[in-house]
């Protein structure tokens, strides 16, 4: 899996990841994660850059028990989406809380954890993860 | 773009874990079967068009056009791979139906083909989460099954439906499998089976989901001025295609259980056919997961939002039913060897309108549509076939 092991493909988007960076369509007002050159709603290319709200609520889950390779041995671990205060969507996986306690409509807040980590060169990718307030 | 487009020969591999047959091996074997069923020389093809997602990640193999092309002999001719995730075989039929009607070519061959046992199991799930975002969705960790897991909550959510409703669809499409010879799973499974076999993203369970498996499937396709020249009867038209993509992440969508572009594409390939959801006698939908079976029947108008499933409780979607689907398996249970996916639809579609269904046959079929999702329905391709007498 080369894709898995690039340096700088995790380097270049840790603004956008670690930041929660977004953006606001001028046109329609759509909030989007992350942040995009053009609206994927209308199309408009005016997009203001945002760091969005780090709070939120679960609007959907799974819980992941066969998991793809690089995450072999974490599961099972819940995957939601996300809804925060600013409308934007994002998925993520929930931490600080067992699977079996999370509910549609818990409400959430962001905190910065450790994703994975690359086999062949030990980098660590970091990202943004959602707990239970 | 007036030329009409007929598909003279479709031939396949048995669906299965193949262990002595490479990505190669496969689409060869199901290149030369449909030649031969298209009685023509190997020659008469001017372009092959390969549709696979993962040999890049599978096999470390990419450049398929001219691979596949030198195995089966036809150095020269023109191919190329198409990809759109697990609707490539649709959208290769697509790609090879515009090359027909352009008048480019007159004769023109599809060949789709994944082989998915050479890796293992966790390779397999991470390849085929390719089909969404890498940098922000696949980072997460979610396997596809788990996308599509969120796709079936949304749903048992809002319609209020029982689970074991939806999961009975896995129990008909094993039911059609048991006559089909290319399948990969020939027995019967029961809706206990299925309910009680093992969660693998809540709330899908493994019978829930279409096997992994490796296979290839082939058409030829050509046009009226190749058929002056080698006349038959038995004359299939690609009577609609359409193409159609949505907000590729299911969850940036304003409603998920939407399926835009699967609405989009039917609206579009069935104008051009100009044929009504009333007149389509068999049809196949993209059952990856169980609850993909049942979407595409309620968006179709055939039951109303919410109650799809009381068509397979009922047996309609068995020959002889009101809408006849997955007559031959399905994904779930004929199999769902990627790439070969959408190429094995339409000739399950091809075997019904030709009356070769046997046990499935549904009676005096004309007019079949297949439907091919890529990702969680981001690409849709949908294809029309009409029996030509
Ligand atoms: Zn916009």
């Amino acid at each position: 899996m080369v894709w898995a092991e690039s340096v700088p493909r995790v380097w270049r988007e840790r603004v956008k990841k670690y930041r929660l960076l977004g953006g606001k369509c001028l046109k329609c007002g759509s909030v989007v994660y992350p942040y995009r050159p053009a609206c994927p709603y209308c199309g408009h290319e005016e997009l203001q850059p945002l760091e969005l709200s780090r709070r939120g609520r679960v609007i959907n889950f799974t819980i992941i028990r066969h998991p793809p390779t690089g995450f072999v041995g974490k599961e099972p671990y819940v995957v939601a989406i996300v809804e925060l205060e600013d409308g934007a969507r994002v998925l993520a996986q929930l931490t600080d809380v067992k699977p079996e306690d999370v509910k549609i409509g818990l409400e959430v807040e962001a905190v910065f954890r450790k994703y994975r980590e690359q086999a062949s060169n030990g980098v660590i990718e970091y990202g943004i993860k959602f707990r239970p307030v | 773009m007036n030329g009409k487009v007929y598909i003279i020969g479709a031939g396949a591999t048995k669906i299965g874990e193949h262990w002595d047959k490479s990505l190669r091996d496969l689409a060869v074997e199901a290149l030369f079967a449909a030649v031969k069923d298209a009685s023509i020389d190997k020659r008469d093809v001017e372009a092959l068009y390969v549709s696979n997602m993962m040999s890049g990640e599978l096999q470390g193999q990419e450049h398929l056009g001219a691979l596949i092309a030198t195995w089966a002999g036809i150095p020269g001719v023109a191919a190329c791979k198409v990809e759109g995730a697990c609707a490539c075989g649709g959208v290769a039929i697509h790609q090879a139906y515009l090359a027909v009607a352009s008048g480019l070519y007159d004769c023109v061959a599809v060949v789709g083909v994944e082989k998915m046992t050479d890796v293992i199991p966790s390779d397999v799930t991470a390849a085929l989460a390719t089909a969404e975002d890498q940098d922000y969705v696949v980072f997460t960790g979610t396997s596809f099954v788990g996308l599509n897991a969120l796709i079936y909550r949304f749903y048992l959510e809002k319609y209020r439906v029982k689970q074991e409703d939806i999961a009975r669809f896995a129990v008909h499409c094993h039911k059609m499998a048991v006559s089909n010879p290319y399948a990969q799973f020939r027995r019967p499974v029961s809706l206990e089976d299925v309910m009680s076999s093992p969660v693998i993203a809540d709330p899908i369970r493994l019978l829930e989901c279409a096997p992994v498996g490796d296979g290839a499937a082939a058409l030829i396709l050509c046009n009226e001025r190749f058929l002056k020249e080698n006349p038959r009867d038995d004359l299939i038209e690609i009577s609609g295609t359409a193409v159609a993509t949505d907000i590729v992440s299911m969850h940036e969508r304003r409603d998920p259980l939407a399926a835009s572009a699967l609405r989009r594409a039917l609206d579009i390939a069935m104008e051009k056919a100009g044929i009504e959801t009333k007149e389509i006698d068999v049809l196949e939908v993209h059952d990856a997961f169980t609850i993909l079976g049942i979407l595409p029947l309620e968006l179709m108008g055939y039951a109303p939002p919410g109650e799809g499933w009381r068509l397979v409780a009922e047996g309609q979607v068995e020959p002889g039913g009101k809408i006849p689907t997955n007559t031959m398996g399905g994904l779930k249970a004929r199999g769902h060897p990627v790439g070969g996916t959408g190429v094995y639809q339409v000739l399950d579609i091809v075997t019904q309108l030709r009356g070769k269904a046997g046990s499935n046959q549904v009676e005096d079929a004309e007019i079949g549509l297949a439907q091919n999702f890529g990702g969680v329905a981001s690409t849709v391709a949908v294809n029309i076939l009409k029996r030509v007498r």
